[in-house]
């Protein structure tokens, strides 16, 4: 395989602007992360502990096998999205290994607004859901949440993809043989009984794992029967009498290792349709990444560097490495399985389409995994280009994307801007997994090219009426519109309402596809049917 | 000479018995209880009689059925090694009735030294030096203040009847003798019914020194040198060498020759041991019991003689001269043994049972001897003596000697139970020791220090343990992994992160304490790990290869071996084993599934509840015995056995439900 040769001066003056700047944002994303991970603060984590209970993601620690990787996704669910903070939206999702196999977990956090579903916590409880279904993952649910989040019923409850979706998705998993194993370590109120009940095995910790349908408070007002929280459906109640749970464990650590006995009776095999090697690192240090990308975002850079810190060996066998230029595409691998690279190099024309729906197609065939690094303002624009079909070009790349049913990956590592985003298989297009860096932007279009479009229609309206718009009007209309597109666009703002599975630090860019291609392979690979093709 | 041997024992001596007649062109024939259907020895010798059940009162103590097995066998001799049938004059009466050699002394000098009383009374006789007291009849406080002066202060006063420590007294003067005296009767009357006196001279740092003699049915008598043995913990012994240090030649001479003279004092005949109380302040010495057999510390005497102790013995029993008289003896250098146990030195040197699931040993050569009953993958059972080998090391003088038993101790790597190895090398390594400077109590008195200093944890300790737990989970992490993905980064065992490696806790037990190791893999260096416990962070790298850890700690480069059974892991240092446990929750219990399970392997004794009948908490349920101790199991909570699964008189394993209990239900309010 051709070995890809920098071209990068980690000596110039450029890459230390560049690199500074990045590691601004990472530094920003570091800590803004750190404070989400303190969950509901100090105060609620002692009142937590002091009930014998492990912090959520201590008990994941503790779930998984020493040592496993977390891939913990959206964590910056819910930031600055309601006029409280709920961090990361009150449960922690993620993928690590259990008894040596990859599982979704889904861990309510008790210490935000006791564990309690906002609109997005439903929304990130749902994603975690569809990560397991699309890659065939088991789930292992921690419970401690006080159910719906009364007050945002409306925006929780009623809707398809609402609370109610989480039951709907636990049943037809498990129909999948997608195990499904609950472990009540705290409330499990009304709907939320309904976890673990639908799961396929369910653990309660004995004194602070409770199911009812409706809690002491209602009964005592439906009925005027006075009971308390653990004879009304505590541990004993549920695994001597109801059956409700199958397993009483003594106290969390208990009930995480039996669960983590659970999944090691799951009687699953990861068959992999690839041709692996071994893994290699590549030749050039990850961290390199952040002098690589410009400062400037208006200044080009070649994809290829980035890629080099990427793959096994910094190997990549370039696909048609003379034609469409602006769309870099090629093979190479990843931990030593087979993938092949689809990444922006510039606005995309006609012939780099058809050159990524052919790739596409290829891969497609051949059943290799798809890495998207998609840094795109968008197809070219103008006469000629229309003229030459762009958009049946264009058209032919997105139908390639859409139905390509290898794993997708993608990562934002730039602008992700308009039918761009289509081709590059943004989250409509069902990557399995999809990450952003710190310095990404996406919007329909950027916000200086949107606050144009709406000052050239306002001079055309004034024009027709035969005025002119003045400097001071124009920069009226521009300011709103850049400033809202820049906060709009942020990633910050994207991950908060889970447009993506996290903002991630680029330098772990491999490490973290790596993870989710290894974890999308427990799926087997489908045959892919794509659609009509506009010629 | 006789053409077939048979060895009335098991474990490493009939082993080592076999070992020699092997060399004699003897053919051998060993027995065996059921428990020692595939031991060892049994597969050490030329033929096998299976003589009855594990118990050794059914098997190795019954005379009448080795005899039987030798004739079967056509055996013209017994060995009876040491234990056992050795010292029992009715079996050797019975071997010479059965007209079959018994390789040891005559009868009527087993009888004598059997008898405490007898053979004090027969070394007095023969003016062999015995420890002064007084054992008359007379207890009036001026006899026995006269006797003690006599016997010079200090002495001690003990219950005649007595035992245990009850009514003994140490007097340093004659002016405490009377109070002493009155308390020491009253406890007597007490204790035992009878208030009769002796008084002994007290020896404060006696050394035990003890002669080996020879003599053979032609009216000769060797001494073979002897062996200091006053490392002992409870009167058993712990390392044993020969010669004995810092004794001039003149006592050694005079030892030896009062030892020889004490055997023929008894018409005595093969290999016997003549132990003395050594002060080495005064240089008296005293006769304390003389063993008529071969002892298990015999082979440092052969490491100093270069004779085969056994040959010896069966020339003698088959009428032959000594093979080499006193003026021919010649010792040269030293020699250590040292005995190594399964046994707990941190539950009170607690007999360990267990399987032997790691054994390796230093190789044997000119300086390193190992006498062994024993295989890795080996029981050691509940039912004998828990010894696992015996270490015998020589040196061309005590240093090197010394230096080569740490050595080979720490060589010595034991898995799957409890050890006494650890202790050993303490001992060796320790200060007094290293002098040549222990007397018979000083183990008991050091005993706290001496175990505890086996339980350093220290930087490099917890580096390595926390190196070893990371890399072995990484591993382990993909042997796990269900199915053909070898090279998922899911196995990368970093504990990584979305930002940043999160540090992995392993929860362990290290000499029943809780510990918490906290370990950090250092990003972007594979195999470099941050180990914190209890707050003091060490960073250590390193690699593991099957049982081989290769760590660098703080720029220190060394190996390690390891035994890992899953739970117990032992790391073996050059210079240490650290002995640790995964701490994996035991929760059943107290779950209300209620199973019992045997805290070792033993026996049950008795059940002292009734399946379905109301308990309170502590009463005790049943009794199981297990290496001659019994330990009760007591009801935890108020309620029921449901239902026992053994009997009285069942053998159990470590682990094996011993019964159901269920505690009662809260009434409903």
């Amino acid at each position: 395989m051709a070995v890809i040769k920098t071209k990068l001066d980690t000596r110039s003056d450029e890459f230390a602007a560049n690199r500074e700047r990045m590691q601004g944002l990472v530094n920003d994303l570091n800590s803004t992360l750190e404070e989400i991970r303190k969950g509901g603060g100090e105060e609620a984590a002692k009142r937590h502990t002091s009930r014998g209970k492990l912090l959520p993601r201590e008990r994941i620690n503790r779930l998984l096998d020493p040592g496993s990787p977390f891939l913990e996704f959206s964590a910056l669910a819910a930031h600055e999205v309601y006029d409280e903070s709920v961090p990361a939206a009150g449960l922690i999702t993620g993928i690590g290994r259990i008894s040596g196999v990859e599982c979704v977990v889904v861990a309510n956090d008790a210490t935000v607004k006791g564990g309690t579903y906002y609109p997005v916590s439903v929304k990130k409880h749902l994603r975690a859901q569809t990560i397991a279904a699309q890659n065939n993952l088991p789930c292992v649910y921690l419970v401690d949440s006080g159910g719906a989040n009364l007050p945002r019923q409306d925006d929780v409850f009623p809707d398809r993809e609402h609370f109610g979706r989480i039951f709907f998705n636990q049943a037809n998993m498990s129909a999948r043989n997608i195990p499904q194993i609950a472990v009540v370590m705290g409330s499990c109120t009304a709907g939320g009984a309904y976890v673990p009940a639908m799961a396929d095995e369910s653990i309660i910790v004995r004194g602070n794992g409770t199911i009812f349908l409706g809690g002491p408070p209602l009964v005592k007002a439906a009925t005027g029967e006075e009971v308390s929280a653990e004879e009304l459906g505590g541990g004993d109640v549920h695994a001597k009498i109801s059956g409700v749970t199958d397993q009483l464990a003594l106290d969390d650590e208990h009930g995480l290792a039996l669960a983590r006995q659970a999944v090691s009776r799951l009687n699953r095999r990861k068959q992999l349709q690839l041709d692996i090697a071994e893994p290699r690192e590549p030749l050039y240090a990850p961290e390199e990444i952040y002098g690589v990308v410009p400062a400037d975002t208006k200044r080009p850079y070649d994809v290829r560097e980035i890629i080099a810190r990427i793959v096994d060996g910094s190997e990549f066998d370039e696909f048609k490495p003379l034609y469409g230029t602006t769309l870099v595409c090629g093979f190479a691998r990843l931990y030593g399985y087979p993938i092949g690279i689809v990444a922006n190099n510039g606005i995309l024309f006609s012939e780099s389409a058809q050159k990524g729906a052919h790739f596409i197609e290829l891969c497609a065939q051949r059943g290799i995994p798809l890495v998207f690094l998609q840094n795109i303002t968008g197809f070219m624009v103008g006469k000629q280009y229309e003229a030459e079909g762009i958009a049946k070009h264009g058209a032919k790349m997105v139908t390639a994307v859409a139905c390509a049913a290898v794993p997708k990956l993608t990562v934002l590592i730039g602008g992700s801007f308009g039918a761009g985003n289509y081709g590059m298989c943004g989250r409509a297009y069902d990557p399995r997994f999809l990450f952003m860096w710190p310095n990404s932007r996406i919007s329909v279009m950027g916000g200086e090219q949107a606050a144009q479009v709406m000052i050239q229609i306002t001079r055309d309206k004034l024009q027709a009426k035969g005025q002119e718009l003045s400097a001071e009007q124009e920069e009226a209309i521009r300011r709103p519109i850049v400033e809202k597109y820049e906060k709009e666009g942020h990633p910050y703002y994207a991950s908060a309402r889970l447009w993506d599975d996290g903002v991630i630090d680029p330098k772990d860019t491999r490490r973290v596809l790596g993870l989710s291609l290894s974890a999308a392979l427990n799926a087997p690979i489908e045959e892919t049917r794509f659609g009509v093709f506009r010629m | 000479m006789f053409d077939k041997l048979l060895i009335a024992n098991r474990g490493e001596i009939a082993v080592r018995v076999i070992r020699t007649a092997r060399r004699m062109g003897i053919r051998t024939v060993a027995v065996y209880s059921e428990a020692d259907r595939n031991a060892m020895h049994v597969q050490a010798a030329d033929e096998a009689i299976a003589i009855g059940p594990a118990a050794a009162q059914e098997s190795y103590l019954r005379g009448e059925r080795i005899i039987e097995a030798a004739k079967r066998t056509g055996a013209g001799a017994i060995h009876p090694g040491y234990g056992f049938l050795s010292e029992n004059t009715h079996f050797s009466d019975a071997c010479e009735k059965a007209g079959i050699v018994f390789v040891g002394p005559p009868a009527g000098a087993i009888d004598i030294m059997g008898s405490k009383s007898k053979a004090k009374r027969c070394m007095v006789e023969s003016g062999i030096p015995v420890l002064p007291g007084y054992h008359g009849d007379d207890q009036s406080l001026d006899v026995l203040a006269k006797e003690a002066e006599a016997i010079g202060y200090p002495v001690l006063l003990k219950a005649a009847a007595g035992g245990g420590g009850k009514g003994m007294r140490r007097v340093d003067r004659p002016e405490d003798l009377a109070s002493a005296l009155a308390g020491a009767k009253r406890e007597s009357a007490a204790s035992f019914g009878d208030d009769t006196m002796l008084v002994e001279k007290l020896l404060l740092t006696p050394r035990h020194v003890e002669v080996q003699v020879f003599c053979d049915s032609h009216g000769n008598g060797v001494y073979l040198f002897e062996r200091d043995c006053s490392s002992q913990r409870r009167h058993q012994k712990i390392i044993e060498e020969a010669p004995a240090p810092e004794l001039s030649e003149d006592i050694r001479k005079a030892m030896g020759e009062t030892a020889v003279r004490a055997a023929q004092a008894i018409d005595y005949r093969g290999a016997g041991t003549v132990e003395f109380l050594f002060d080495d302040k005064s240089g008296e010495f005293y006769f304390m019991e003389m063993n008529t057999r071969l002892q298990v510390e015999h082979p440092v005497t052969e490491m100093i003689t270069g004779q085969d102790l056994v040959e010896w013995q069966l020339r003698v029993a088959a009428g032959e001269r000594l093979p080499l008289l006193q003026s021919e003896l010649q010792r040269k250098g030293h020699s250590f043994e040292a005995r190594i146990y399964a046994e707990d030195p941190d539950s009170g040197f607690l007999p360990a049972t267990g399987t032997l699931t790691h054994l390796s040993t230093p190789t044997e050569d000119d300086y390193v001897r190992i006498d062994t009953g024993v295989r890795e993958g080996d029981e050691i059972s509940p039912w004998y003596d828990p010894m696992i080998a015996k270490l015998i090391v020589w040196g061309e003088d005590r240093n090197i000697a010394l230096r080569r038993l740490k050595q080979a101790l720490s060589e010595y790597r034991i898995a799957g139970l409890s050890t006494n190895i650890a202790f050993l090398y303490n001992l060796a390594a320790d200060e007094a020791f290293t002098k040549g400077a222990v007397h018979t109590r000083y183990v008991e008195d050091n005993l706290e220090d001496l175990v505890r200093r086996d339980q350093r944890w220290d930087r490099r300790d917890r580096a390595l343990a926390g190196l070893y737990l990371a890399l072995a989970a990484g591993q382990q992490h993909n042997q796990n992994a269900a199915g053909d993905d070898r090279f998922s980064p899911w196995g990368l065992a970093d504990a990584w992160r979305v930002a940043g490696p999160r540090p992995y806790h392993f929860h362990l037990l290290w000499h029943d304490e809780a510990l918490l190791l906290q370990v950090e893999a250092v990003p972007g260096a594979a195999g470099k790990f941050r180990v914190d416990a209890n707050g003091e962070a060490v960073e250590v790298e390193g690699s593991l290869s099957g049982k081989h850890l290769y760590a660098i700690v703080e720029g220190h480069r060394f190996t390690a071996e390891v035994a890992d059974s899953g739970s117990d892991i032992t790391l073996f240092t050059a210079e240490c084993a650290v002995r640790f446990t995964r701490s994996s929750g035991d929760w059943e219990h107290e779950a209300g599934h209620g199973g019992f399970t045997a805290p070792m392997n033993g026996r049950v004794v008795q059940i002292l509840a009734e399946a379905g009948q109301p308990v309170k908490a502590g009463d005790p349920l049943l009794v199981l015995e297990a290496m001659k101790m019994e330990h009760t199991m007591n009801a935890p909570a108020d309620g029921k056995v449901e239902s026992f699964h053994c009997g009285a008189g069942d053998l159990v394993n470590s682990g094996q439900v011993l019964l159901e209990f269920s505690a009662e239900e809260k009434a409903e309010v």
